[in-house]
């Protein structure tokens, strides 16, 4: 079978991907090096003639407390007296308004700008190491691995600090072994509001009053998973606020004099209750510093910065604490908290203004020393001009304190530019690309999807012409890559892999772009003019569109406007070529025009009629997956969808109960039309793994849906006797889901036919003589264009060798060959197809908020649609009757196939964004959580990319060297613009998820293709012999 | 071959762009602080009844339209009756296609629906006007082989180009560039206007050069 030919094409292809996408990738996400030394004593002695060791001096501060509540925004902490109507969550830390007013010298509250991503591990990272973070570290939220950079708590530890940590477990993942004390709560299910905080609350109290203790860490998740799962509009925020709002008063008044209190939030919030992106709503936090003792000059003067950089809390607190600046800390000292020059002459450890910015300018420089020695990544003349100005700060620093003069007035000032200068030009290298790798991968990928664009255009010839087309590329591939290697090898001493893979696919695929090129007139396909073809259009201005941040933006809706162009252009062009409407039957024209017609007018007409009606569908499908979109930071006026938030955010109960009836009926419209399906085409009747898993699998698995549903949307406090059982609810229902999930999928894997086979008594086949095998192929749900080239072949073979056993056979045997009825045999492809991703889809509801179903019952109705417009489109054409047997592949549908994938992406309510991505679907089935992350990982993948997988599965056999060209030629985006960096992202984890679930649809429809070969076999044992 | 037609054809268009023209140019003397995208209703609404009524008598005038078999008045009223309903039919079937394709279903309901009035006038009065009200006879006219005379092509490039220009007009309207002409629905009526008035230029022109390669059936 082709089929056979077309896995290893397919497989290079996407290898060809692939590699495109490794390069590139790598080019585009740079990684920090991490400088892996430490800050000791002596390197920020004292300069001048007395070197006092620095570590030995006493500090301004014996003791801190830092409360970090999670996602603590800085509109959270302000307080509007004027403000009669105060919202959830405004106005519920008056604590903190009453200190300001009250103490103007003790405390001050700063807006605590956060460096994006802003998840709490990133956040954590940020705040104790002073770094600043790159892209590529978002990916490790999961895996929290150890801090191997210098940071805040080793130099605790290693200044003999008792640091007591309670709170987030992603603490101690962080710095596991450097507290004195620790008592992690588990952080991860984001549903529990109340178990980390409790924890903490038990603990605090207690030791504050001991001391054992001088640095107190407390980590309150409370507020930042009310955030998640509520949002920051409902009552369950106004209680965690004020709950907070009495931990501060509590520990203020257990301060004592020689003690700084630092609250803090990690970042902010959207209006959704989510973080991760760079909004402002999300990066600005809250920062208040109160101590007993005075340690401001006063009430907050004009030139006090209202915002402070996360970065600047490590020096700030280094330096109040007495213990060394971490080595690559690039923050600056929080001026205010020390005392101006003149007045410092006191105590010993108390630090001016101009000292601290002094030992934080020769900490900074020598950490720019360091890294510019180990990696190039930053401009020479940069690095040039930053020594240059610290050699000029020195000399007139050290010359003024050595002199014993007052050092010059602007001296701070200029201290603070430089400091700023070497952190912005870091945040400027750090967010630097590779051009020539982006470059490469680029080139790889737009050879790849020319090929993939030629292969599909002329896989007839290619296939026919060609069976081991694939060895003399495979061969270059690996004579270039070695080629390659050795190149590096000879010139730098090194190998990269990239560029070795990257030249062997280059190789391979301009090998057969020309072996292409000779065999066919491939130039004449390439011609200008057909590129205006809207079918190769669209998919160009759908590339063309990603190169726009505004298109970025809208994203959803212009991929549905250009798909109902593609769909809208489908009847235009059958009837352009006149072959929607049924000829008149005006005899002369018909005559002497066109060919005799293939169909009747009838057929002609009822074909119309499917395809427009199908039209229809899938238009009203796609207007209607508008309703499911979510919204984007960017755009104005957007409210999300309301089915998007999960059933347990509704307090109206009413409208819980309307949206769960409306979900679980949606849900069973879905399951009962996929069972129509089956029924109609006859498929139900045989007794198979298949079918078994469409009778039972299905339904069970649908109940099961719908009863977590419930569970999950009843109220925590509704039901107190039932309360065990909900969490057993909770913990089994999706389980058992999952179980039977992996049951039925298997089921279909193993056993996937489902045809009904009816054997007649041997007499009655007799006495009709030779009767051919009535079969009945019902065109339907399969493209007919599959099936008019499949069935007819099915049907030659099976009679071919009925006749051959006839032909063969003695006169005995003739008694015993049976008269054959098969049902189903039409649908024996599409069949089990439809029902994994039936399976696959109700199992991927299940990780999406309950409202969705509506939406899975759109994305299940507009494949149909689809299916069927290609389908008589194809039978109108006439184009499947004139080439049985071959391999083509249409380009139109794979274009509105792929479309429709991004289409239901936003349609679930996924958009390329980080906030946007739906952490909740990893608790499903695991309501306490995850040991591993692996588990969880996967979970959310599946949820994000639930549409791409869906269509992936479905395409089938025939259409399968499609969508790579449309899914990467996408990643031929150039902007460096943070927006489009992320799209990428998801691109590119959309094209390998779909790619490999494309991969898991093509063998399934391949291991549907031996089973049928089998049952030939059984079926005919005179020609198995 | 048919070198008056085309004659006939070209001046037809003059007449008719010099009237869209004209719907353009005369309001900003009469109605005070007129512009193309200040007040966009009323330019569409001035051209679509400028087109509508000079394509009217002009197609009347040189008697393109199908010759009727009865000269009842009856006969004659009720095609008149339906014109005026399929126009309106299709000015419902733009509004429709056009909410599908994304435009708002309730704000700006008046400005979709003019858009829709200025599409059919420019693209299906056309057709009943060379056609008459006969559905069937416009679906055919818009396949390779349909075409019955000089008219019929004239009308496949005309309405073609009308409904892309409307259809590449619909481009610009995400961009954030805030511009006037990109509000709702003027760039797509815009798109349209310019489309449809590149229609009138190229189609004369189109089959004055390809005027050896046509051939048209006799009825
Ligand atoms: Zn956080
Ligand atoms: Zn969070």
């Amino acid at each position: 079978m082709t089929g056979l030919t077309v896995l290893p094409l397919l497989l290079w292809l996407c290898a060809a991907y692939f590699v495109g996408i490794y390069l590139f990738v790598g080019g585009f996400l740079l990684v920090r090096l991490e400088v892996n030394r430490t800050s000791g004593c002596a390197d920020v002695l004292q300069p001048g003639e007395e070197p006092l060791d620095f570590c030995q001096a006493r500090p301004r501060f014996r003791r801190t407390v830092v409360l970090i509540i999670d996602a603590l925004k800085i509109d959270f902490a302000r307080f509007d007296p004027t403000n009669a109507s105060p919202r959830p969550h405004e106005n519920k830390l008056p604590v903190l308004q009453e200190t300001l007013s009250a103490r103007p010298a003790h405390s001050r509250l700063y807006a605590f700008r956060a460096d994006p991503p802003t998840t709490t591990m990133q956040r954590i990272k940020g705040f104790t190491t002073g770094s600043l973070p790159t892209f590529v570290d978002v990916g490790n939220n999961f895996a929290s691995s150890a801090i191997l950079e210098d940071n805040l708590i080793h130099q605790l530890g290693r200044m003999g600090k008792r640091v007591v940590f309670m709170g987030d477990d992603t603490w101690e993942n962080l710095f596991p072994r450097k507290f004195h004390r620790s008592l992690p709560f588990p952080s991860f299910n984001v549903k529990d509001l109340h178990t980390v905080d409790n924890g903490i609350l038990q603990h605090l109290y207690t030791t504050m009053v001991g001391d054992d203790w001088d640095v107190l860490l407390a980590h309150f998740l409370g507020v930042d998973h009310c955030g998640h799962r509520f949002g920051p509009d409902h009552p369950a925020m106004a209680y965690k606020l004020t709950q907070m709002d009495g931990v501060i008063r509590s520990v203020m008044e257990r301060l004592q004099d020689d003690t700084l209190l630092v609250v803090m939030g990690d970042h902010g919030m959207t209006d959704t209750g989510d973080h991760g992106g760079e909004s402002q709503k999300e990066t600005d936090a809250a920062l208040f510093l109160y101590s007993p003792s005075p340690i401001f000059a006063g009430p907050p003067s004009q030139d006090e910065p209202d915002v402070v950089p996360q970065t600047d809390l490590v020096p700030t607190l280094a330096l109040l604490l007495g213990i060394p600046i971490p080595f690559s800390s690039v923050g600056q000292v929080l001026l205010p908290l020390f005392p101006p020059h003149q007045q410092a002459g006191g105590a010993a450890g108390r630090l001016s203004q101009l000292e601290a910015l002094w030992i934080n300018t020769k900490q900074v420089n020598r950490f720019l020393e360091t890294y510019s020695g180990l990696a190039r990544d930053i401009s020479p003349e940069r690095l040039a001009e930053l020594k240059a100005d610290f050699a000029r700060l020195a000399a007139s620093y050290l010359g003024s304190v050595g002199e014993g003069r007052p050092p010059p007035p602007q001296l701070a000032s200029s201290l603070q530019a430089y400091l700023t200068s070497v952190r912005d030009t870091c945040r400027a290298t750090w967010a630097r690309f590779n051009p020539l790798k982006m470059a490469g991968g680029l080139a790889v990928l737009a050879l790849a999807c020319l090929t993939c664009f030629v292969t599909s255009e002329l896989s007839v010839v290619l296939t026919q012409e060609k069976r081991a087309g694939l060895k003399a590329p495979a061969a270059v591939a690996l004579a270039a890559a070695a080629g390659v290697a050795a190149a590096q090898l000879l010139t730098r001493g090194y190998v990269e892999a990239a560029w070795c893979l990257a030249a062997g696919t280059v190789g391979s695929q301009l090998l057969f772009l020309w072996r292409a090129w000779r065999a066919s007139r491939l130039s004449r396909w390439l011609s200008p003019r057909r590129l205006l073809v809207p079918s190769v259009a669209v998919p160009l201005l759908r590339c063309a569109s990603l190169f726009s941040d505004s298109y970025v933006i809208y994203e959803g809706r212009v991929v549905t406007f250009l798909l109902l162009s593609l769909a809208l252009y489908v009847p235009v062009h059958l009837n352009w070529n006149g072959h929607l409407l049924p000829p008149t039957p005006d005899p002369l024209k018909s005559a002497g025009l066109l060919p005799s017609p293939a169909l009747s007018p009838a057929a002609v007409r009822k074909e119309s009629g499917t395809l427009c009606g199908c039209l229809g569908l899938l238009v009203v499908c796609a207007y209607l997956s508008l309703c499911f979109h979510g919204c984007r930071e960017e755009q104005g006026l957007c409210q999300p969808s309301p089915f998007l938030s999960p059933l347990s955010r509704l307090q109206d109960n009413q409208l819980k109960n309307l949206y769960y009836g409306v979900s679980v009926s949606s849900l069973a419209v879905c399951a009962y039309l996929l069972r129509l399906c089956l029924c109609h085409y006859g498929n139900l009747n045989a007794s198979g793994g298949a079918v078994f898993a469409a009778r039972w699998v299905l339904p069970l698995l649908c109940v099961c849906a719908g009863l977590h549903w419930a569970v999950s949307a009843a109220p925590e406090d509704g039901f107190r006797k039932l309360a065990e059982l909900i969490r057993v609810a909770q913990l089994a229902l999706p389980r058992a889901a999952f179980c039977l999930l992996g049951a039925g999928l298997s089921l279909v894997w193993a056993d996937p036919l489902t045809v009904f086979v009816k054997a007649r008594p041997a007499a009655s086949a007799r006495s009709s003589a030779l009767p051919p095998p009535r079969y009945r192929a019902s065109t339907g749900i399969s493209p007919q264009a599959e099936l008019h080239h499949l069935i007819p072949q099915i049907y030659q073979r099976m009679r071919r060798s009925l006749e051959d056993g006839e032909a063969g056979g003695g006169g005995g045997e003739e008694d015993h060959r049976p008269a054959v009825e098969a049902y189903g045999l039409g649908t024996v492809y599409s069949a089990p197809l439809l029902l994994f991703c039936g399976l696959l889809g109700v199992g991927l509801l299940l990780l999406h908020p309950e409202g969705m179903t509506l939406s899975f019952l759109l994305l299940l109705l507009e494949m149909v649609a689809l299916l069927h417009i290609h389908a008589s489109s194809a039978t109108l054409s006439g184009a499947a009757g004139s080439d049985p047997g071959g391999f083509s592949v249409p380009w139109t549908p794979v274009v509105a196939w792929a479309l429709a994938a991004t289409q239901f992406f936003h349609a679930t309510g996924h958009l390329p964004t980080f906030p946007s991505i739906q952490w909740g679907a990893a608790f499903v089935g695991f309501p306490d959580g995850h040991a591993g992350t692996i588990l969880p990982a996967s979970l959310v993948t599946l949820n994000t990319f639930a549409s791409h997988i869906l269509f992936a599965v479905c395409f089938r056999e025939q259409d399968n060297v499609r969508r790579p060209r449309d899914y990467s030629s996408r990643i031929l985006q150039k902007r460096t613009g943070k927006r489009t960096n992320t799209k990428l992202m998801f691109e590119a984890c959309g094209f390998l998820v779909s790619s490999v679930f494309l991969l898991v649809g093509v063998t399934l429809v391949l291991r549907v293709d031996v089973a049928v070969g089998r049952w030939f076999k059984t079926l005919v044992p005179d020609a198995s012999r | 071959m048919w070198d008056h037609e085309i004659r006939a054809m070209a001046s037809t268009h003059a007449i008719i762009a010099s009237s869209v023209f004209m719907a353009t140019v005369l309001p900003a003397v009469f109605v005070p602080g007129f512009s193309v995208y200040g007040t966009h209703l009323l330019w569409i609404y001035s051209v679509s009844v400028a087109v509508a009524a000079v394509s009217v008598s002009v197609f009347w005038l040189l008697g393109i339209s199908p010759p009727t078999k009865k000269h009842t008045l009856g006969y004659k009223m009720s095609r008149l009756f339906r014109s005026c309903l399929y126009f309106f039919l299709s000015c419902l079937f733009f509004h429709t296609v056009v909410v599908l394709y994304g435009a708002p279903l309730i704000e700006s309901a008046l400005e979709t629906f003019s858009l829709a009035v200025l599409l059919t006038s420019l693209t299906t009065l056309r057709c009943l006007c060379v056609l008459g009200p006969n559905v069937q006879a416009w679906i055919r006219v818009f396949s390779r082989h349909g075409a019955m005379s000089v008219w019929d092509t004239c009308l496949q490039i005309t309405v073609a180009c009308t409904l892309i220009g409307a259809w590449v007009g619909a481009f610009p309207i995400p961009l954030d560039w805030d511009r006037p002409w990109q509000v709702w629905p003027v760039s797509c009526s815009l798109g349209a206007m310019i489309g449809y008035l590149t229609g009138l230029v190229v189609a004369p022109a189109w089959i004055h050069y390809h005027r050896k390669q046509l051939t048209y059936k006799c009825k």
